[in-house]
């Protein structure tokens, strides 16, 4: 069982765009993050598995700092993020994340919701902002629902839009997690054929999925955790096909007979 | 019937309500803008902010209304000689409205806190998540549609506030209703039961819009989600 960081199949350019070093987490006596370290490079993209309550949130969570963490450092592009403040919002604006419910501003259309962390995080200009959400309204392919409110769309297409309002700001890293466990399954292939093109185009992505179709279609590494810690990492093939460790031969079975 | 009506030529009635929506119309904005505020320390993430919000709201929740607007009268401007306005109507005027404001704003702030219950968590981690800070958060996401789902509590307060204007009588706004009724009763006891009632039907006439514009507004108002 070996946990040093491995690149599958794309090369590393320089430093990694994000680093997390003897990261630690509780929550009350529950020790959810035990000592994770995690290096992911530019264009990389990472697929987190392991059982339910293993940690997987908790670890996207701590990454833009949605939760803090006890002890240990997470750098986004070489910065260490930061506890409050200007510099942590600064920061949040470079990692890109996409919720399980979407969580798109309800009160405000597709276009609002897109172009309102370019207006008002990095100051665009109305009209540029405009056209700038146009353009990726039109990747993920709903511009022609941009001036509904988030509620008249279908789940697929609210995921979509979440994905076009988290590139919008141009992030250096996307979060998913479990992009697609909340959508009816006719609608799970058009989000994961946007991830998967995203994936193509060289984002660099740490996705929790179970979509096993996904993990071996787009994703460089599988990491696989399992109460807190990370057991396992190999590239997808390997992974599916030979784990190493009990632990996931046992979770992957379970994934199997489902 | 005639008798009932000279009440009409004694009296400016509807004057004396129309003192009662001035004093409802700026009590309200003010208690609304330190109801905001103080909702915002509520859920700032700065413990100290929390705390101050938090103290103010049980404080002046549980304090008596005419406590509050005496304490101005009596003791802010008859001891200490403290004034809102040169004018001596207008400062007491003046002072029934802070008086009114501060403490309607407590109920405000909860009005405005069960309204964010209504927004789910998401939406301030999305927020958060495309990097707005805590104050363009609120602002931005989670207010807007915090006072979509807060329109009925904040109605009920309105109410309340339009009932509760009656109090500025005790803080020497002698020309609002309820002290103009006072006068009416002492020199036209022929018609004790027809001016209550007169008064009681003013305050329902102007209450019942208020109600029902709230329930058709929290419904236009409603977020899809
Ligand atoms: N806010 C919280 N307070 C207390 N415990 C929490 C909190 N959030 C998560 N936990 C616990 O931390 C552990 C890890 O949770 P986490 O959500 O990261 O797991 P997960 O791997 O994402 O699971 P799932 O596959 O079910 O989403 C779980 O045991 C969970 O019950
Ligand atoms: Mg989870």
């Amino acid at each position: 069982m070996s946990t040093e960081p491995q690149t599958g199949g794309r090369v590393a350019d320089g430093s990694p765009v994000v680093r997390l070093a003897n990261v630690n987490k509780h929550y009350g006596p529950l020790h959810v993050l035990k000592d994770i370290n995690l290096e992911v490079a530019k264009g990389e993209v990472v697929v987190v598995l392991g059982p339910s309550g293993s940690g997987k949130s908790t670890l996207c969570r701590a990454i833009n700092r949605l939760e803090t963490i006890d002890s240990g450092e997470i750098y986004i592009d070489g910065k260490k993020l930061p506890a409050e403040g200007k510099e942590l919002a600064r920061l949040r604006a470079d990692v890109g994340m996409v919720f399980q419910s979407f969580n798109l501003f309800a009160h405000k259309s597709i276009l609002d919701n897109v172009t309102l962390g370019p207006i008002k995080v990095k100051g665009l200009p109305k009209d540029e902002a405009r056209k700038q959400a146009l353009v990726l309204l039109e990747r993920v392919g709903v511009a022609n629902q941009k001036d509904k409110l988030p509620a008249q769309l279908s789940g697929g297409q609210q995921q979509r839009v979440a994905i076009a309002r988290a590139l919008a700001m141009a992030p250096k890293v996307m979060l998913f997690d479990e992009p697609t466990s909340a959508l009816d399954p006719e609608m799970i292939n058009e989000v994961l054929d946007t991830m998967i093109t995203l994936a193509k185009e060289g984002m660099t992505m740490i996705v929790v999925t179970h979509e096993m179709g996904f993990a071996r279609k787009a994703a460089d590494r599988v990491v696989f955790m399992d109460a807190g810690q990370i057991v396992e990492q190999a590239a997808p093939e390997t992974f599916f096909t030979n784990p190493r460790s009990d632990r996931a031969r046992d979770f992957l079975s379970k994934l199997i007979t489902h | 019937m005639d008798n009932y009506l000279s009440l009409f030529t004694e009296y400016n009635i509807a004057a004396a309500f129309w003192v009662n929506i001035q004093l409802t119309f700026w009590a309200a904005l003010i208690s609304l803008a330190i109801g905001t505020v103080l909702a915002l320390m509520r859920i700032s993430p700065v413990p100290s902010f929390e705390a101050i919000g938090a103290a103010y709201v049980t404080i002046f929740r549980n304090t008596p209304l005419t406590i509050i607007i005496l304490f101005g009268v009596l003791a802010l401007f008859n001891q200490l000689g403290f004034t809102l306005s040169p004018n001596f109507n207008e400062n007491f005027f003046r002072m029934a409205v802070m008086g009114l404001a501060i403490y309607h704003a407590a109920f405000v702030c909860e009005a405005i806190r069960s309204g964010v219950n209504t927004v789910p968590v998401g939406q301030a981690e999305a927020a958060r998540a495309i990097g707005l800070g805590f104050l363009p958060a609120a602002r931005l996401i989670i207010l807007p549609q915090a006072f979509r789902g807060a329109v009925v509590p904040l109605g009920n307060v309105l109410i309340a506030l339009i009932k509760n204007t009656t109090v500025a009588s005790v803080g020497s706004v002698a020309v609002e209703a309820s002290s103009v009724m006072k006068t009416a009763l002492e020199f036209r006891g022929d018609i004790i039961i027809p001016i209550f009632l007169t008064f009681a039907l003013g305050f329902v006439l102007i209450v019942i819009p208020v109600g029902l514009l709230t329930t058709w507004l929290s419904r236009k108002m409603a977020v899809a989600r």
